[in-house]
C-alpha cells in the first residue's frame, strides 16, 4: 500500500481544492494533444484537431478534459486505495479504449505544468515532489489491469 | 524525433530573449526542483554538501546548466557539432545516463510554467519540448 505523509495528502487536497477543474482539465488534455500530437489517434472522433487553435477551442476536447479531471478526483477523495479504485477504469483504458500506458505520464506531465502554471510560486519544489508522487500511483494503477 | 522547423527555431528564440534575463535563476529552480522530485538524480551529486533548493552549489549549478541551453540556443542550425565538446564531457567524463536530461528537461518545462505562464502556451511549450530534446540527442552523440 502506498504510504502518504500528512504533508503529501494535505497538498494534494490542497491543490484539488484550488485549481478549476473547468480550466485545468481542458487545458492539460489540449496541451497532450497539442504537444504529443500522435496521442490524438485515441481521438478520432473529435472532429477538427488539425492545429493548436483548433485543439484549444474544441468543444469535446474540453468537455473530454473535465471528464479526465473528474476521474482524477476519485482518485484524491481514496487516496489509500487508488488501485482499487481504478481497477474498472484501468480495465476500461487497456480493452476498450486500447491506450498505449506510456500516454499516461504525457497527460501526467501536461497537467504538472498546466497545474504549475495554475499555482505559480506556491507549486514549491516539495508540493511539485507530492504531485509528482501523486500522478505516479495514478498511472501505475491506471496500468495495472493491463495485460 | 522530428528536427526543428524554421517556425520552431523562431519560437524559441522569442521565448528564449524574454527568459534570458533569469536564465540563471530558472536553471537554479529546475535543478533544485529536479533533485527533490527525481530524488535519484541526486546520485551525481553525492559530492556537494547541500543539495537542497536554493543552496550555493545547486544555484552555480543551475545557472551552468541554463549557460548550456543558452548557447544551444545560439547553435541552433547546427546542435550536434557545436555541442561536440559538451557531449565529449556528459559521455566519457560525467557519464549521466541520457534518460536524465528527458527528467531535467520537464523540470525546466514546469519551471517556464510556473514563470511565464501567459507565455508558455501549448504553442511555445511543443516548439521547445521538441528543442530540449533535440539538445538531448546532441548530449548523447558521443556516448557509444
Amino acid at each position: 500500500m502506498v504510504k502518504w505523509t500528512d504533508f503529501e495528502r494535505a497538498t494534494i487536497q490542497d491543490i484539488f481544492s484550488k485549481i478549476d477543474y473547468d480550466v485545468v482539465g481542458p487545458a492539460a488534455l489540449s496541451r497532450c494533444l497539442i504537444v504529443y500530437p500522435w496521442t490524438q489517434r485515441y481521438f478520432g472522433g473529435f472532429g477538427n484537431l488539425y492545429n493548436a487553435a483548433a485543439i484549444t477551442s474544441n468543444p469535446k476536447v474540453a468537455a473530454h478534459g473535465k471528464v479526465v479531471i473528474s476521474g482524477l478526483e476519485k482518485a484524491v477523495k481514496n487516496m489509500d486505495d487508488i488501485k482499487t479504485i481504478y481497477k474498472d477504469l484501468s480495465v476500461l483504458h487497456s480493452e476498450k479504449l486500447q491506450v498505449d500506458p506510456d500516454n499516461f505520464n504525457l497527460l501526467a506531465d501536461c497537467l504538472t505544468i498546466v497545474v504549475a502554471g495554475q499555482i505559480g510560486a506556491a507549486f514549491t519544489p516539495e508540493v511539485h515532489a507530492a504531485f509528482q508522487k501523486f500522478l505516479a500511483v495514478v498511472v501505475a494503477s491506471l496500468r495495472k489491469q493491463y495485460y | 524525433m522530428t528536427s526543428l522547423t524554421a517556425k520552431d527555431k523562431n519560437t524559441i528564440k522569442a521565448f528564449w530573449a524574454k527568459i534570458s534575463p533569469n536564465a540563471a535563476a530558472i536553471g537554479a529552480d529546475a535543478l533544485g526542483r529536479m533533485l527533490v522530485v527525481y530524488p535519484q538524480t541526486k546520485t551525481y551529486f553525492s559530492h556537494w554538501k547541500d543539495l537542497s533548493p536554493g543552496s550555493a552549489p545547486v544555484k552555480k549549478h543551475g545557472a551552468t546548466v541554463m549557460g548550456g541551453v543558452a548557447d544551444a540556443v545560439t547553435k541552433i542550425d547546427n546542435m550536434t557539432s557545436g555541442l561536440l565538446n559538451l557531449s565529449e564531457l556528459h559521455a566519457f567524463t560525467l557519464r549521466v545516463d541520457p534518460a536524465n536530461f528527458k527528467i531535467l528537461a520537464h523540470n525546466i518545462l514546469v519551471v517556464f510554467a510556473i514563470r511565464l505562464p501567459n507565455d508558455f502556451t501549448p504553442e511555445v511549450h511543443v516548439a521547445v519540448d521538441k528543442f530540449l530534446a533535440a539538445l538531448a540527442r546532441a548530449l548523447s552523440e558521443k556516448y557509444r
